[in-house]
């Protein structure tokens, strides 16, 4: 088989998924707008922590500011819940039937999860970015809204880390997806995956603004890879070789979670096979 | 069999449902708790740092913190029904079902669902504010256990009015706008931080505009004995929950016209 | 060289099982009793390509557990199956892409999808040649008469018309086998008679082979001469459909209106079933008579306005079948 022939499934998956969230335009707009109020209550906060002195702060406000705009224009990023027609078919016991498609179904999760959370994310990035950095400036409230990166070898190294974003946000999905399946509830791991990915990640809070010893392991791990790793590059935070760095490390945990998602989701589905599902 | 007793008996049907899933109720409960913790890990680290917001140390935000939280889980756990009302109900036709049955919808929805993983945020909501009130040497008056309790009540009033709301306008775009998710969780996580520490136009969209601040801030200062840094009259501060108790009753007002469209409409 | 062979199939489930009320489930929390269920037991039979065969059977019999094993979904505790030469649940991808599956009570297509995307997209998972996809589908679409279908999300059709185009869903990669799983269930009588239609002449023109399960027996009579009965995890019958009601219910009945009062049938070889004015249903062997032999004598002896032939109910056939074997509902 062409490898042209190969993929077809799943080319076919992710375009008619992302096509698909595409038409929920209300909600990528509803979306936009509770963002917008987050990202201004995250702001408003720092700015009050900030005026009562910044000696020990680890990045100037500007940049947490930077920082918090780009996190709500790619929230939709973040893999809190597993793919809902999966979850769809845990509630309604039709999991096994999945099955019924020739396809290799980690695969097949992957496409369509690369499929959900682009096209979720698109419209509300757009409209985030059209929001904080060309509408706040046009306001006079430039100095509150998203610059563009300080360099060409910013933003090039941040659209590398972005790509390194969406893959290890769909290997994540796979993983709870994989929990669905495992527990055969539909409930799974959602709320506490939800906790530790926005808190790890540096949605929460920007990574550099933990305690200095623990650093080294917050960067180190997965997580990091969506949202920290992405938006310091973008500022600045991490440049040349240390952004280099975390960009072999944010597509290394990429592969050891898909890796590890695969045989996981297999042997889960070879188990259901033999309940009976 | 009267509303009240009947909201028992879906509450304890709920319960037993939940209870069949033994593991996933379990994770879902300490996955719940483990939420809140680790987001309040965010606020300390921004105080380990900063040292203080606006005049408030740690402890006294974690006052606000557990509090807005406690009272959000509460309303949180009791309108689950309100929650998925877009998509269970009105998607699927399945309110039509509702409207069959001889009782108030409101009563059915209200019924169908009391979400036993929310004690887990309700019990870090409790910790925390436990953990505040030991740091800040808190005095459990009285007047302030009074102002407190008040103060969740008419908190969760208005949390289940936002969401009463937030369910009532899928009747009109069958998915429940996500958009009032900024008052409902947004609400909530603007209140976690004592209000003055905000501009002054988010504040008095807080207090006016969806009286937020009304069941938290405000009621939190009395139990405190302080004074508001913003100049509330301490006369106002413990009685503002009301605010929350008219908020719900509008609320249901509105809903009791969607309803009345719905079934004229046809569905 | 059979298509299919199943031998000695057999798949046992554990069951956790709970007491009732609250204090089971406080009880369930801490300490799990589990039940075995034998769905199959022993199960045996081949079909050669182009067979239309009905699998029928009481609830729970097993009949899904069959036919999730043959489509490859389900692996069984024992036993040897093989379709095509390859083993279902082993040789997953493989196999089901050379079967068509159609589950009555849920659909493959994609909920908000309008049907043709989803056609599309069938075809790309499938990997179906373009042309061929272009000419198999219209063909479909004219048969099914699917055309003002075409653009409409799934969900806003009724079940007749979901239905259709489920099965002409399942049949966009030209598969040799296809399962039909309660296809005519919930819908309306001319949608039965077209799904009956086409599945007949599916099978007679093209020789694609036919597993059908159903409740239906009058799908069971318009389709299949050969017929499976399962019952309990096991096979209490395989042949013909007319074999079966022999072994059941040889008696046949004689439908007569007479031009007067019904009178008084009094012969050994005849049951009087009912008697009502003018009409009378008699039962008879028609191994002890046969029937131009009664219709002859009655009409000799009385006037008669009307007269007719009529096998029994299937569904009391099928009945008393599972009765004899004590395979009722488990």
């Amino acid at each position: 088989m062409t490898l042209d022939a190969a993929l077809r499934p799943y080319l076919s998956v992710f375009s008619g998924r992302f096509q698909l969230m595409l038409q929920y335009r209300a909600a990528a707009v509803a979306g936009f707008i509770t963002q917008c109020w987050f990202g201004v209550i995250r702001i408003l906060i720092f700015a009050a922590f900030y005026a009562g002195g910044a000696a020990h702060a680890p990045m100037s406000l500007a940049n947490a500011v930077t920082y918090t705009w780009l996190g709500q224009a790619f929230l939709a990023f973040l893999p809190w819940n597993p793919d809902p027609d999966v979850a769809d078919m845990v509630r309604s016991g039709a999991v096994a039937y999945e099955r019924l498609r020739p396809v290799d179904t980690y695969a097949w999760w992957y496409a369509r999860a690369l499929g959900w959370s682009l096209a979720r994310v698109a419209p509300r990035a757009v409209l985030m970015v059209a929001f904080a950095s060309v509408l706040l400036p046009l306001i006079g409230l430039g100095k509150w809204g998203l610059p563009p990166p300080p360099s060409l070898d910013a933003g090039g190294l941040f659209a590398l880390s972005a790509v390194g974003m969406v893959l290890l946000s769909a290997a994540i999905t796979l993983m709870l997806n994989t929990v669905v399946v495992a527990t055969m509830t539909d409930k799974g791991a959602g709320p506490l995956a939800a906790a530790l990915v926005n808190t790890l990640s540096g949605m929460v809070l920007p990574l550099a603004f933990f305690p200095d010893w623990l650093r080294p392991w917050l960067r180190a791990q997965p997580i990091a890879g969506l949202v920290d790793i992405p938006f310091s590059i973008y500022f600045g935070g991490l440049a040349g070789w240390s952004a280099a760095g975390a960009i072999a490390l944010q597509f290394g945990w990429v592969v050891i979670l898909a890796l590890v998602g695969r045989v996981w989701l297999g042997r889960s589905m070879r188990r259901l096979q033999v309940q009976g599902g | 069999m009267n509303g009240l007793s009947l909201y028992g008996r879906y509450i304890a049907a709920s319960i037993r449902g939940q209870m069949a899933y033994p593991a996933g109720l379990a994770i879902q409960t300490v996955a719940s708790f483990m939420i809140t913790v680790v987001e309040f890990i965010g606020v300390w680290a921004l105080f380990h740092r900063f040292g203080q917001i606006a005049g408030w140390r740690l402890g006294e935000v974690a006052l606000f913190y557990g509090l807005a939280s406690v009272i959000f889980a509460i309303a949180d756990a009791v309108t689950r029904g309100f929650d998925v009302f877009g998509s269970v109900f009105v998607k699927t036709g399945g309110f039509d079902r509702l409207l069959l049955r001889p009782r108030s919808p409101a009563l059915q929805l209200a019924g169908y669902e009391l979400r036993l993983t929310r004690i887990g945020r309700f019990s870090q909501g409790a910790i925390v504010f436990a953990i505040g009130a030991a740091m800040t040497h808190f005095v459990f008056t009285p007047f302030a256990a009074g102002v407190l309790l008040f103060a969740i009540a008419g908190g969760v009033a208005l949390f289940a009015g936002l969401f009463i709301l937030q369910a009532t306008l899928a009747f009109w775009t069958v998915e429940s706008l996500e958009a009032v998710n900024i008052l409902t969780y947004g609400g909530e996580a603007a209140a976690e931080y004592p209000l003055n520490v905000y501009a002054r136009w988010f504040r008095d969209f807080l207090i006016w505009g969806v009286p937020i601040g009304c069941v938290t801030y405000l009621p939190m200062l009395a139990a405190m004995g302080r004074a508001d840094p913003l100049g509330a009259p301490s006369w106002l501060t413990p009685l503002a929950p009301l605010a929350g108790f008219a908020f719900l009753g509008a609320s249901l007002f509105i809903w009791g016209f969607g309803v009345r469209r719905y079934a004229s409409a046809g569905g | 060289m059979p298509q299919i062979l199943v031998e000695e199939l057999s798949k046992t489930y554990r069951i956790a099982e709970r007491d009732p009320g609250a204090m089971g489930a406080v009880k369930g929390l801490f300490h799990r009793r589990w039940r075995t269920v034998e769905a199959l037991s022993g199960v045996s039979f081949q079909m050669d390509q182009g067979e239309l065969v009905g699998l029928i059977g009481p609830n729970g019999a097993g009949k899904s557990t069959t036919i999730k094993i043959l489509s490859g979904i389900l692996e069984p505790t024992s036993g040897r199956c093989e379709v095509d030469g390859l083993t279902p649940w082993r040789e997953r991808i493989r196999h089901v892409a050379r079967i068509g599956v159609v589950f009555g009570q849920r659909t493959q297509l994609w909920w908000d999808l309008p049907v043709i995307e989803g056609f599309d997209l069938l075809r790309d998972i499938y990997r179906v040649p373009p042309d061929r996809y272009a000419a198999t589908r219209d063909e479909l679409v004219a048969l099914m008469r699917l055309e003002k279908l075409l653009n409409q999300p799934v969900r806003q059709l009724s079940l007749g018309q979901r239905m259709r185009c489920e099965i002409a869903a399942a049949l966009l990669h030209e598969p040799q086998l296809i399962f039909l799983d309660e296809p005519t269930i919930g819908l309306d009588a001319p949608s039965k008679l077209a799904v009956r239609e086409f599945v007949g002449r599916l099978n007679r023109e093209r020789g694609v082979t036919v597993i059908l399960t159903t409740h239906d027996m009058h799908d069971i009579e318009a389709l299949a001469e050969r017929v499976i009965v399962i019952g309990g995890g096991r096979i209490l019958a395989d042949g013909s459909f007319a074999a079966l009601r022999a072994g059941v219910l040889a008696e046949r009945r004689l439908f007569v209106d007479f031009a007067g009062n019904a009178p008084e049938i009094d012969l050994p070889e005849v049951r009087v079933v009912a008697r009502d004015g003018r009409q009378t249903e008699l039962a008879f062997d028609p191994r002890r008579i046969t029937a131009p032999d009664l219709i002859a004598r009655i009409v000799a002896a009385h006037p008669v306005d009307d007269i007719h032939v009529e096998e029994p109910l299937i569904e009391e056939v099928i009945a008393r079948f599972y009765d004899l074997h004590g395979a009722g509902e488990s």
